[in-house]
């Protein structure tokens, strides 16, 4: 019994408890039960906090292993492990579970009952999705995810629900199809070969398991590569999502509940960076070099065009949607930048977008549940009546936006250094979308709270009640926790980066000396020598 | 043919006769009018399944004659199919109670003429010769024909069967006229025999066009595109049960003597005939799903919908390796459990005589009966190759053949299409759950909970813990595989 295990399956054990002995009338008993067991969950989390070693190399880099054998003619394994970037994820998961139920308290006022059980199936899906080293496995945990959140977003989201809940399904159902043919040539390469492409098998038993990839992914043929990792890039960058593969957030977002944003933004969107950190670039080292121009070329559009459309959102919720775009993009190019400053700061990245935009999701709820609406045209000069909540809210917009102190500037700052030293055309296209994301997230700030405060709907608002501050607080506090001491953070992602780097670009380590200076012209030619 | 043979077709022989007496109990009047024609059924269909487990051992120390064995082989591959068959008909008999309960037809002559169809699919299942597989796809034809029809006074019922039965004789020609063809070529109407003189034809036309009129009768029982057109209408028009029947226990009956013909006898010509068969699928796989998603009627969307899986099974059939030919067993029992499930559900929803036909009908389910609901979604999501159902593990075996097989182009098409595939089951999903529901009357009668209930755990289970199927497909078909790869088709 892994401790992995209990992580993931407490949510899955709560919800068949809250499933079998609390009437649905009970919305109070199904409520605290929900909210202990993800308390509970996190908890659990943190014994692998605690217990994880950073220095872990080689095999020991992944820790708290379970293997099981689940379907042995298809030596298929059940086999757990997490290493630093895993952990950090799980963490963030755990964390945002308990934020995620204790913010629907009151939004969430029909079906109970299914709702809670399905955010606690969700979030088991998602634990494992992080924890599976074993292909047959992830894909399983990964399609699992879908179903509860089509559910949360169908049942008890905006008025456009069934619309929203349908293209997010469906949108993220075919990337993964296809990804699943890419594991199946990853498959065949290992064993038998694929006679009929003139494919020449390794001639390995058969195996799904991830680390075995992780070995002889660079003896996989260029072409093979180039398609493999196009059917791993669509999977993920659909769920990422990349530019032009987004059009499916805006419209999920707007219409999830509250908590359903807040773990669309927090935790699902990490499972596309998270599968190209783990998956993509470590497995195809030439797959991702041939596609780097586009995969780089996307993200800078992403990056710009995410702010840009930000800048003209009527609708605070969609406003918070789009910069998600533009976030994800500076992930995105931090992790192709392929060395191990990048990819750090896309990994931190990632945690931190995650804390800042559920935290903006969860503002936006708390407004949304007191006035019904979301446009910012409705508001204006709310710092006046709601003081403790516009000071909350400008910490999120400031943490998102990327000030010195809090966590959004430890991610830009690393991956802006990354990129630089790949190319410095890439990281002036990124500090564009860094001036932008200010530009519309005080904009916004100055719409919503400053001027006049002349909608009378809005004179009497109250200000966050004890449970919101709570949630608002314990974010607050990780923000500037990863702000001011990364340290912590870096160092436990340091192994797993140096290996995804050492896997991507082998060269890369050996020409390190000369880093600084002049770092960009080096580090260029070291790869296109690799080449 | 010697009383040594009589043990390799016991089954069939019990079934036959236990069928016949079935059709005669009324005939005897009052008496046998007090029995239960369902419970006589279930007793019948538990002989012939011991009969075939005690057959399939005894078998081993008896010698077949060599006549019988030219025609007739009791090997794995059969035997699994066998069982598929009887279970899944058993599972029909429980479906029809109710339907039977009305009591405007006869249950005996409906629960014989399963009986006689059930005897048929036997016989193609273990077919090794082409008449004894044409034979045996007549009588489960012509079982159907007559069950399409069974609601005698309704016109759309009518209407059904002559539809199915004029197409259907119509293909029966073509696949005899290949039938013929190939006998012309080759001198045989045995698989092997055929494989045998395949293997030292290098062309020939009248042997190609012999097989493309089997393929093509071949496909209008599976219901493939461009053949597939009775499906949605007969679907629609016949009996619920019987629509189940024809969707699950005959199709993969089907799909037995599409792979036994193809891997067996025919394999030699594979390149000849793959791409052919591809395209087939790939229509199959598009046609079927994208006029599914415009469908009102759930009677006409699972018939689309089943035509779109008789594409994903031909996907088993094209790629010819190993796993192909598990993919079509995983694939047939996966399907039948999910299927049924359905049909079952649609059943429940019965509130007149075509119940469970509109998409609204099921609005409202999820409330009135949580359970039955979510075993809907279970098997909705099996049918769409959603983990963690069954559905996945047979999907994942016919799109690892076929990328294995080299034929990429189709797996893409396979998956991108079961992707759409859930954009109308989630149709009903929708209805049942996010639709709030008028508070509607249905009728989830005993034996409907029972076959749904089966149907979810073995949906579920064979989907979580899919290691013993796997393990029984893998010894099933691997006889038919060895033969199909002892001729190398890689040179060719």
């Amino acid at each position: 019994m892994g401790i992995l295990n209990i992580v993931t399956y407490i949510p899955l054990l709560g919800a068949v408890l809250i499933l079998l002995f609390l009437p649905k009338e009970n919305g109070k008993a199904i409520r605290y039960t929900a909210t202990f067991v993800a308390v509970v969950d996190f908890i659990a989390s943190l014994y692998l906090w605690f217990n994880f070693n950073p220095k872990g190399t080689g095999d020991g880099m992944w820790q708290f292993r379970f293997i099981h054998s689940w379907i042995p003619s298809l030596n298929v394994k059940y086999d757990f492990g997490i290493d630093g970037i895993s952990l950090l994820l799980i963490l963030l998961t755990t964390f945002m579970g308990i934020i995620a139920v204790v913010s629907s308290f009151a939004a969430i006022d029909h079906r109970q009952k299914e709702y809670y059980i399905l955010l606690l199936l969700l979030q088991t899906g998602m634990i494992g999705t992080f924890c599976a080293l074993d292909f047959f496995l992830f894909y399983v945990f990964w399609e699992i995810m879908l179903v509860p959140m089509y559910f949360i977003i169908g049942i008890w989201g905006g008025p456009r629900k069934l619309y929203a809940a349908i293209k997010f399904f469906l949108y993220t159902l075919s990337g993964s199809v296809v990804m699943l043919l890419s594991i199946l040539a990853l498959y065949f390469f290992n064993s038998d070969g694929i006679p009929f492409l003139n494919i020449k098998g390794l001639g390995n038993a058969a195996t799904f398991s991830v680390l075995q990839y992780h070995k002889i992914g660079h003896l996989i043929p260029p072409t093979l590569q180039f398609w493999i990792f196009l059917g791993f890039f669509l999977g993920f960058a659909i769920k990422v999502p990349m530019f032009p593969f987004h059009t499916w957030l805006p419209d999920a977002h707007v219409e999830a509940p509250t908590a359903g944003s807040i773990i669309l933004a927090a935790v699902l969107l990490k499972m596309g960076t998270y599968g190209f950190v783990r998956f993509a670039l470590p497995i195809l080292p030439d797959g991702t070099k041939q596609w780097l121009p586009w995969v780089v070329g996307l993200s800078i559009v992403g990056i710009i065009y995410g702010a840009l459309v930000s800048l003209v959102q009527k609708d605070m919720k969609k406003l918070v949607a789009y910069s998600s775009v533009s976030h994800l993009g500076f992930v995105m190019l931090g992790m192709f930048a392929l060395n191990p400053m990048g990819l750090k700061g896309s990994v931190i990245q990632m945690i931190n977008h995650g804390i800042s935009t559920g935290a903006l999701f969860l503002l936006v709820g708390i407004i949304y549940e007191r006035r019904h609406t979301r446009m910012i045209a409705e508001y204006g000069g709310l710092a006046k009546v709601m003081p403790v909540y516009a000071t909350l809210f400008l910490i999120a917009a400031l943490s998102s936006m990327g000030l010195p102190a809090l966590n959004g500037f430890i991610g830009e700052f690393t991956i802006l250094l990354g990129a630089a030293n790949r190319s410095i055309v890439w990281a002036s296209f990124a500090s564009v979308g860094i001036v932008l994301g200010a530009a519309y997230l005080l904009w916004l700030y100055q719409r919503v709270f400053w001027g006049p405060l002349d909608n009378p709907a809005n004179k009497n608002l109250l200000d966050v009640n004890k449970r919101e501050l709570g949630l608002l607080l314990s974010l607050v506090v990780l923000m500037v926790w990863i702000g001011i001491k990364p340290a912590v953070f870096f160092d436990i992602i340091e192994e797993p980066v140096n290996y995804v780097v050492r896997k991507v670009d082998p060269t890369y380590f050996d020409q390190k000396p000369l880093a600084y200076p002049p770092a960009a012209p080096v580090a260029v030619t070291a790869v296109e020598t690799a080449r | 043919m010697t009383w040594n043979d009589m043990i390799y077709l016991l089954p069939e022989v019990i079934l036959t006769i236990g069928a016949s007496v079935l059709l005669l109990v009324p005939v005897t009047g009052g008496r046998g009018a007090k029995l239960s024609a369902k419970w006589m059924m279930l007793i019948l269909l538990a002989i012939t399944a011991g009969s075939l487990i005690y057959c399939s051992h005894a078998v081993e120390n008896i010698d077949q004659s060599r006549q019988l064995q030219a025609m007739f082989a009791l090997d794995g591959f059969s035997i699994f199919f066998k069982l598929l068959f009887i279970g899944a008909i058993g599972l029909l008999v429980m479906l029809s109670e109710d339907f039977l309960a009305e009591g405007k037809y006869s249950p005996w002559e409906y629960y014989s003429l399963l009986g006689f169809a059930l005897c048929g699919m036997m016989f193609m299942a273990s077919g090794v010769h082409l008449i004894t597989i044409y034979i045996g796809l007549e009588l489960l034809s012509l079982s159907s024909y007559i069950l399409a029809g069974f609601y005698k006074s309704e016109l759309k019922s009518t209407e059904a069967a002559m539809k199915y039965f004029i197409l259907g004789a119509v293909s029966s020609a073509i696949l005899l006229y290949g039938i013929s063809l190939i006998y012309g070529v080759c001198g045989s109407l045995n698989l092997l025999d055929i494989s045998a003189a395949m293997s030292t034809i290098v062309t020939n036309d009248a042997l190609m066009f012999g097989i493309m009129l089997l393929g093509a009768g071949l496909c209008f029982k599976i219901a493939a595109v461009p053949f597939h057109v009775w499906t949605p209408d007969v679907y629609e028009g016949a009996p619920t049960p019987i629509a189940a029947f024809l969707s699950t226990g005959s199709k993969a009956a089907a799909f037995a003597i599409f792979a036994r013909i193809f891997y067996t006898g025919l394999h030699d010509f594979h390149m000849e005939w793959n791409y052919v068969l591809a395209t087939i699928s790939a229509l199959s796989m598009i046609v079927g799903n994208l006029a599914a998603i415009t469908q009102d009627n759930v009677k006409r969307m699972l018939g689309y919908s089943s035509i779109a899986h008789a594409g994903y099974v031909l996907l088993g059939v094209i790629s010819l390796n190993a796993l192909g030919l598990r993919g079509i067993l995983m694939y047939s029992v996966v399907y039948v459990f999910a299927n049924l499930g359905i049909w079952a559900t649609v059943l429940m929803l019965r509130r007149h005589q075509y119940a469970g036909e509109r998409v609204d009908d099921f609005e409202g389910l999820s409330k009135r009966s949580p359970l039955w609901a979510f075993a809907m979604i279970i098997f909705l999501l099996s049918l769409g190759g959603i983990p963690p159902t069954a559905g996945f593990i047979g999907k994942y075996f016919l799109f690892a053949a076929a990328v294995q097989a080299g034929f990429g182009w189709l797996a893409v098409i396979a998956v991108l299409m079961s992707a759409v595939s859930m954009f109308y089951y989630l149709r009903l999903v929708v209805a049942m759950y996010l639709r709030e529901g008028v508070e509607a009357e249905f009728a989830i009668t005993t034996p409907l909970k029972i076959v749904a209930g089966i149907c979810l755990v073995a949906t579920l289970a064979l989907g979580i813990v899919p290691s013993s199927l796997i393990d029984q497909v893998v010894l099933s078909s691997s006889h038919v595989a060895a033969r199909a790869a002892l001729t190398p088709h890689a040179g060719r």
